[in-house]
């Protein structure tokens, strides 16, 4: 009895220590420090939010920078829900997603061949990647610059300013931000 | 595989181990009790917790004391966390009005947040309330890393201790592990991840445009889910998800800190028992394991699909690009840090990812289940990592004591067969578990309709959840369908044996080892601290794992990959 009581009272106590007090001390002191982050750094146009730099958003007009494809549910980009595909590699499904996003890209740009880079036909992780690489942006160039009547070294020189590099020159990938850049595209018709 | 993707695995590896030696030697001044600073500091929290609960902290625990303790008050916490899954639709702190989650997914997250498996038969964001996800599960987070740790504590008492009558106090152990390690670095871990731009909010989601974006308190709990080898993501996708590791340095921070504690707990164990050349032994032993086999991983997802080649697509590896096996992977992460978490979540049991191990390639996909069929010992759960290899260690001297006719010995302690009818306990039945659960599960239709891909690779997630499961690690081949009644109970039952089967008959060692004399060294003691015994160790591991498994694993990845290579 004297175990069942200790074992009571510790998990108790623990449970306000490592529950409450730690996740609350946490929430005030990123609040002081980090605020825009730890509210989700969102992305705000006349007072209202329109998205999240870290959240990507369901690109796939002919005059922007399309984003990867998402395997969430009911529709790709749910923040509410995130998901992946979870295909295998020797799934058939998977074969014929990856031909019908090939497909899809071809169609958008008539004669335009090059090789696609394969995370523009591929589904994320989290079925929220706010990325795409610089590759696939690059190969985006051809059919943006048409679309949107701007020089295709215009274009070029946007992707290059929405470039982030490696994190000192060493940790993770390359990526571009495609709501950040098709933001940006968008100021540059405007 | 590129320079780059070389690189940052060897910069991941180095800085585990630069930082593993001093928090090691903080460890165990802490379960000397002589961490002086952080005593004045912590001190006094520490013994208002005891105060308030009646507990006496020069109690003298028995093993199956130290055992009953730690069971009760493991009890308790499967209950709170069941309790307020059931109720959290009539609780505060719930912005996105979910309801109650289902009997047999809140059964089976009890245990398994219980377990410091910390499967998930569930997506975070819509099922858990917020108040749900720091009251139940953020705290698992730190009781059961803590529990680990105190168990592995006991164990080295074990050695240490002479012809001694107790293992010490299991509170004391368990509560020295959280307010000591597991607070103190889990709140500059989570105040970094927020720097970088993981939330930690009361707020509800957002609506943008027709969705929401899902929000909460969620750096808090990413830092001890990653510290405490839990795994556990605040969303469906974990790490992943952007929200949860949003940055390429944010990515680093987490994939250390799985490791950190498993690392540093091998020079903790050196310096308690006064050899720190048997702490380095054994950390050398689990990178032996560890460091070919990321790299094994890592090249495989560079490869590439054979499946996709031919389609139109290019996915070489250049500056612009990562190329390889994006599929279910993150461009800011791209292949090469994709594969050396996948490698290190699963060496050690901590089961978060960064990327959809379903989708991996088949040889890619077979590096994550071997780390967990070896049974969590590379670096594997806080304490429970290296509570599991010293019992493979005990294995490994009583086979060498075999070819030369001595009676084994580890560490000053005679090995004989109650140590021994233990040790095969502890990696007998979740071995077991795994294969008969598998079996079962590939024979009924109960286990096998929420099988999602087709195939080899669909057997590959049904022998992935259990061996995940059974070893408590809780990372997923993640297409299979796992909150129906059959797996819900099945996994439950999986991760408890698991679980507990190995923490009883280790804390049955520990007491029979320190109620022994110590037994001098001599010419004829087989010293456990050389390059031979590691290789001796390191053979013993690989060898009970490969007659274990092979024949299962031959049946889904192995199959998949000849079948993949033959038809492209």
């Amino acid at each position: 009895m004297r175990m069942l009581r200790q074992s009571l009272v510790l998990v108790l106590l623990l449970t306000v220590l490592t529950g409450v007090v730690f996740p609350a001390a946490v929430t005030a002191l990123a609040s002081l420090a980090f605020r825009s982050n730890a509210q989700g750094s969102l992305v705000y146009e006349g007072g209202h939010v329109v998205g999240s730099s870290l959240i990507g958003q369901a690109f796939g007009g002919p005059a922007e920078f399309w984003s990867r494809p998402s395997a969430t549910g009911p529709a790709p980009y749910n923040a509410a829900a995130s998901s992946g595909s979870n295909l295998g590699p020797s799934n058939p499904a998977l074969v014929t997603a990856v031909q019908e996003r090939v497909a899809a890209l071809h169609a958008a740009d008539p004669g335009y061949n090059a090789p696609i880079p394969i995370d523009l036909v591929t589904a994320s992780g989290s079925g929220l990647d706010p990325h795409i690489s610089p590759a696939a942006a690059l190969y985006q160039v051809h059919r943006v610059a048409r679309e949107t009547g701007l020089s295709e070294a215009r274009v070029r020189s946007v992707v290059a300013e929405f470039t982030e590099g490696r994190t000192l020159g060493l940790l993770g990938e390359a990526r571009v931000n495609v709501l950040l850049l098709n933001r940006a595209l968008r100021a540059l018709r405007e | 595989m590129t320079g780059n993707s070389i690189l940052q695995c060897l910069l991941f590896f180095g800085t585990v181990t630069l930082l593993g030696v001093p928090l090691g030697r903080y460890m165990a001044r802490v379960y000397e009790g002589k961490a002086a600073i952080a005593g004045k500091v912590l001190g006094p929290i520490e013994r208002v917790l005891y105060r308030l609960s009646g507990i006496d902290s020069k109690e003298n625990m028995s093993w199956q004391r130290y055992a009953a303790s730690l069971l009760v008050f493991n009890a308790i916490g499967f209950v709170i966390v069941y309790g307020l899954q059931r109720v959290q639709g009539h609780l505060p702190l719930n912005p996105a009005a979910l309801g109650a989650v289902s009997p047999e997914v809140s059964f089976n997250t009890a245990i398994s947040f219980a377990t410091n498996t910390n499967w998930q038969a569930y997506g975070g964001e819509s099922t858990m309330s917020y108040l749900t996800q720091m009251l139940a599960l953020t705290v698992q987070n730190f009781l059961s890393a803590a529990t680990g740790m105190a168990v592995l504590v006991a164990l080295v008492r074990g050695f240490t201790q002479k012809s001694a009558a107790g293992l010490g106090s299991f509170w004391v152990d368990m509560v020295r592990s959280t307010i000591y390690v597991l607070l103190p670095l889990s709140f500059i871990v989570a105040l970094v991840l927020v720097s970088q731009g993981v939330v930690q909010t009361f707020d509800a989601y957002v609506h943008v445009g027709e969705t929401w974006i899902a929000r909460g308190p969620a750096a808090s709990q990413i830092a001890i889910k990653q510290l405490g080898t839990n795994g556990g993501g605040f969303f469906n996708v974990n790490s992943a998800h952007p929200f949860e590791n949003p940055t390429p340095f944010a990515n680093f921070v987490e994939v250390v800190a799985i490791i950190l504690i498993p690392a540093a707990l091998c020079f903790t164990f050196g310096d308690l028992i006064k050899q720190r050349r048997q702490g380095w032994a054994l950390f050398a032993a689990m990178m032996l394991v560890l460091v070919p086999l990321t790299f094994a991983t890592m090249a495989a997802e560079a490869a590439g699909n054979p499946a996709l080649h031919g389609l139109g697509i290019d996915d070489s590896a250049s500056a612009t690009s990562t190329g390889g096996n994006m599929e279910g992977k993150e461009v800011r992460f791209g292949t090469a840090n994709s594969a050396i978490w996948a490698a290190t979540t699963t060496a050690a049991s901590n089961g978060s990812v960064n990327s959809m191990h379903d989708s991996y390639t088949p040889l890619g996909g077979l590096v994550p289940l071997v780390l967990m069929q070896f049974g969590e010992i590379i670096f594997g759960g806080v304490g429970s990592g290296l509570y599991g290899l010293i019992i493979y260690a005990i294995i490994a001297v009583f086979i060498a004591g075999l070819m030369v006719g001595r009676t084994p010995e580890y560490l000053g302690k005679k090995i004989e067969a109650f140590e021994m009818k233990m040790a095969s306990l502890v990696i007998l039945l979740p071995a077991a578990c795994v294969l008969v659960g598998t079996a079962i599960a590939s024979a009924v239709p109960a286990g096998t309709t929420p099988v999602f891909n087709p195939g080899a690779h669909g057997f590959s997630e049904i022998l992935y959840s259990f061996t995940s499961a059974s070893n408590n690690n809780g990372s997923a081949f993640g297409g299979i369908t796992v909150n129906g009644m059959f797996y819900a109970v099945a996994h439950g039952i999986a991760m408890l044996i698991g679980r507990y089967w190995v923490i009883v008959p280790v804390l049955a060692i520990a007491g029979s080892l320190s109620r022994k004399k110590e037994i001098p060294s001599t010419v004829g003691t087989l010293p456990t601290h050389t390059p031979l015994f590691v290789a001796l160790l390191v053979g013993t591991i690989l060898l009970v794992g490969a007659l274990t498994f092979i024949p299962a694993d031959a049946l889904g990845p192995i199959v998949e990959q000849l079948t993949l290579a033959a038809e492209h």
